[in-house]
């Protein structure tokens, strides 16, 4: 029973995640493309609570779909595009390849995940995946990879302003 | 039980979309929200064999790669809108200053 009802949500968040994210490659208005990410982001969080990560999906819709997606809207109404700026579409050969190749390796990687000899996960305990549990250990085996990244965003915020000021 | 191989088939085809939009797209804003789609695909693969191997370690990494992330869309956003206020424009093709010959 529990078996049916995880394919059925898997599939709920599955499908509507590949339709977004197939919406932003395809979307010609950035707006546009990034609505649909807003959604893939939401359905990916679903699709994290299902795999006992509830500290991620959170962080996913607290940062991804809350911070960064401000963001980026920010910037297309800042920059506004209008419709010759954003260029008529021109299908290049280079581009074609890169598609192909693209869809090339989709297809090598997924035989390879078919030819994965299949195995049940483990049983985790409710415990496996809340913040408590990621907390305890980022601050104890990942203490330095976490003050490292504090750091990282300091220079990344000090980076931002210093590209965006008038003249550079 | 799901097993690994719906989770890995999906973060694969995710991250495909985003290396095809990549590839394809000439609108900087567009190739940066497809190199995010690659990170989340990274993020579901993580995600997958920590449920999968009943470790936490991916959790921690995947928090890494969020915070990653957001560093580089601060970073990448303002290098776009400082070539938007040199050159006019955010399409790839015509920003070639570092292009040989």
């Amino acid at each position: 029973m529990t078996d049916k009802a995880e394919i059925v949500v898997f599939w709920i968040f599955a499908v509507p995640l590949i339709v977004t994210a197939l919406g932003v490659v395809m979307a010609r208005n950035p707006v546009y493309a990034a609505m649909n990410l807003v959604a893939a982001f939401f359905c990916l969080a679903g699709i994290y609570v299902l795999l006992a990560a509830h500290l991620v999906a959170f962080l996913q819709v607290l940062v991804y779909a809350g911070a960064i997606m401000v963001l980026f809207l920010f910037v297309i109404m800042l920059l506004s595009l209008s419709d010759e700026e954003l260029g008529v579409p021109r299908v290049r050969a280079m581009q074609v390849i890169g598609a192909a190749g693209g869809i090339g390796l989709a297809w090598v990687v997924l035989n390879a995940i078919r030819s994965i000899a299949t195995q049940q996960p483990r049983i985790v305990g409710p415990e496996f995946g809340t913040v408590k549990a990621v907390g305890k250990l980022l601050f104890t085996q990942y203490l330095l990879p976490l003050e490292a990244t504090s750091v990282l965003l300091l220079v990344a915020i000090v980076g931002a302003v210093v590209v965006a000021k008038q003249r550079i | 039980m799901l097993t690994v191989n719906y989770y890995l088939g999906l973060a694969a085809v995710l991250f495909t979309i985003g290396l095809c939009g990549v590839l394809i797209k000439r609108n900087a804003l567009i190739v940066f929200m497809c190199i995010e789609l690659m990170l989340n695909a990274a993020n579901l693969t993580f995600l997958a064999f920590s449920r999968q191997y009943g470790n936490l370690s991916g959790h921690a990494i995947a928090f890494f790669v969020i915070a990653v992330a957001a560093a580089e869309a601060a970073v990448g956003l303002a290098i776009v809108i400082a070539i938007f206020r040199t050159r006019g424009t955010v399409n790839l093709d015509e920003v070639t200053t570092l292009r040989d010959s």
